[in-house]
């Protein structure tokens, strides 16, 4: 019945009211984004942290201020990790500012409230997913010592590399606090075609059979194309069209007008078919 | 044009107006917060989800704006974050946490809690048994950055005296106390993290801690300076120690569930695991920044050997009251 096309990262959540939201799952690429962005706010804290207190030291000349930097960065970085990912995502976007800027959030598995005691315990894991990791790599050894660190990383590849090995894009973390994270974007609204781009329509009468070509995969292809909005690709759309519906071009005819009028033409066709439950997926569907 | 005749432009026209407000109010509360809607907008927002909810699927089945379907998608899903998202206050929460949560959680992982006792009471009688029968081993126990000058070939007047005097947070032991400290936490953490594969990791950090602690027993023992040495360590250590345990508890019921999960698939169980653990870490977060209070405070203040065997063993009872004393069933 449904006619999205199958999306690997689209779930399933059925509210309350019994709507299912289809979800989209944040790809491993956003969220690896997100992360690093989010270790440059930590570190660009703990920076301009240290130059306010070394400048408040040297001004009131107390000595000692190397001793204090070190305070500052064990603490403070001790602090950052530890709380900056769980206050985040524990407020109302259940986001860090990386993952806002990505347009994800953290969500419960099963659809319900995220509790806090899901975020520490998908923060905790962080420990064993990126920071011990990190501390292998900076580790030096030679012979016997060399080994153990290299054994060490491939051991904490296993963890590192988790999320790009299941369905769900889990890490480690997720795993174990029942959460994963999601795609939500900002709801942008965009202007609907039909009325953005308004054009003559007694000029464009197409017949039944020529509507009855496309299904709404190729209606939403258009949509696209109309929306991006590309010269080339107008184009060569256009031509595509005008010959599958053997259709002659007029010498004043301009490609986006034809574009926009057989667009309005074909959705006005289809939707009108879906009112009497007849929805015509792409144009091998016989419906 | 002939705009009538396309149904889904109509439908958008007349429903537009009221999911532009339910954005706007979205995108307040996620900028401030839930308490800053007037009682009208507060009043309006689960309705306005639903009528958007409502639009949703009205849209999918017949209209073919794609932007339409995509736009109502992420505005449904947000609201529903918000709509079904956390309604406990945080104060409520806090004390929820503290007077059940917490101790039901602790008491629960009893047989962990106990596994991981004994492991750091293994490596800490092992440890003292080696460095006490030869001192060599005792470099191989208590890395360098760690010891702080305390090793073998420290005097016992030089033994003694990091015992009793006061640290000065600008000098270099300031810097070291403050590394103790994250790095004990930090050790904490790692106990509950690396339990995920399947325990053993876990197993062995807390064998290593206890060995750390035995070898530096029996370094201030042979100097004679046992009693005083433990006293020093235990004013706070009782308390770090067993949020340390705790946390290895946590972990190793992590790796226990996914080894053998029984019932539950191995996914399930890790679930249910995690969440029990994580309120275990939680507390023990809590529990180390007392620790760091009887480190950083108490322990400079009080330098009286009595007092500091006292406190510690004040605080074990204490604990141990908070979390295995019987309490009446509460309804949940």
């Amino acid at each position: 019945m449904s006619g999205a096309i199958a999306d690997p990262l689209v779930r399933p959540l059925i509210t309350p009211e019994g709507v299912d939201l289809r979800v989209k799952l944040a790809a491993v690429s956003e969220r690896a984004v997100a992360l690093i962005t989010d270790l440059a706010i930590i570190v660009g804290i703990l920076v301009a942290l240290l130059f306010v207190v070394l400048g408040v030291l040297s001004a009131m000349q107390i000595e000692g201020g190397g001793a204090a930097a070190l305070i500052v960065w064990l603490l403070g970085f001790f602090v950052l990790r530890n709380f900056y990912f769980t206050l985040f995502e524990c407020g109302a976007r259940a986001a860090t500012p990386g993952k806002r800027l990505m347009g994800l959030r953290v969500a419960a598995r099963d659809g319900g409230v995220l509790s806090a005691d899901a975020v520490v315990a998908r923060n905790a894991m962080r420990e064993l997913e990126l920071y011990l990791p990190v501390s292998f790599l900076v580790q030096r050894g030679a012979e016997i010592d060399a080994w153990i660190i290299l054994a060490g990383i491939v051991w904490c590849g296993i963890f590192v590399l988790f999320p790009l090995f299941n369905r769900d894009k889990l890490r480690a973390g997720d795993l174990i606090a029942g959460t994963w994270v999601l795609r939500t974007p900002k709801p942008v609204l965009l202007p609907d075609l039909v009325e953005a781009l308004p054009t003559a329509q007694t000029l464009f009468a197409f017949s039944a059979a020529q509507l009855g070509v496309y299904g709404v995969k190729e209606l939403q292809v258009l949509e696209n194309v109309l929306r991006v909005g590309e010269a080339n690709s107008v184009e060569a759309v256009a031509v595509r069209i005008r010959t599958k519906i053997r259709w002659t071009k007029r010498p004043d005819e301009e490609d986006v007008a034809f574009l926009n009028a057989y667009y309005a033409a074909l959705r006005q066709h289809l939707e009108h078919r879906l009112l009497f439950g007849r929805r015509k997926l792409d144009k091998h569907d016989a419906n | 044009m002939n705009e009538t005749n396309l149904r889904s432009l109509r439908f958008r026209r007349e429903r537009e107006a009221s999911w532009r407000h339910l954005e706007a109010l979205l995108l307040q509360v996620e900028r401030r917060s839930a308490n800053s809607l007037s009682d009208d907008d507060m009043v309006a927002f689960p309705a306005l989800y639903r009528a958007a909810l409502s639009s949703l699927s009205v849209a999918r089945e017949t209209s073919l704006d794609q932007a339409l379907i995509d736009y109502l998608e992420a505005l449904c899903a947000r609201a529903y974050f918000f709509v079904y998202g956390a309604r406990m206050t945080l104060l409520g929460r806090i004390e929820q946490f503290f007077k059940r949560d917490w101790p039901a959680a602790v008491l629960d992982l009893w047989r962990e809690t106990l596994a991981s006792g004994l492991l750091i009471l293994a490596g800490a009688i092992v440890a003292y048994a080696l460095v006490t029968t030869e001192p060599g081993w005792y470099s191989s126990f208590v890395p360098e950055d760690l010891a702080g000058g305390r090793d073998t070939s420290a005097s016992t007047e030089s033994l003694r005296e990091t015992l009793y005097t006061d640290v000065d947070a600008s000098s270099a032991l300031g810097v070291f106390a403050t590394f103790l400290f994250t790095h004990n936490a930090q050790i904490a953490l790692f106990a509950f993290a690396l339990g995920f594969a399947f325990c053993v990791p876990s197993a062995l950090l807390l064998a290593y801690q206890g060995c750390m602690l035995g070898a530096m027993i029996a370094l201030f023992a042979s100097h004679g300076l046992g009693y005083e040495f433990t006293g020093w360590i235990f004013i706070h250590g009782v308390t770090e120690l067993f949020a340390v345990t705790l946390a290895g508890a946590a972990g190793l019921r992590i790796g226990w569930s996914i080894a053998f999960p029984g019932v539950l698939t191995r996914v399930a169980a890790a679930e249910r695991a995690g969440r029990q653990g994580a309120i275990v870490m939680l507390g023990v977060v809590v529990m180390l920044f007392f620790a760091g209070l009887l480190e950083g405070v108490a322990r400079q203040v009080i330098t009286s050997d009595v007092i500091r065997w006292s406190v510690a063993i004040g605080t074990g009872t204490a604990w141990a009251l908070y979390f295995y004393s019987p309490r009446g069933h509460e309804a949940v």
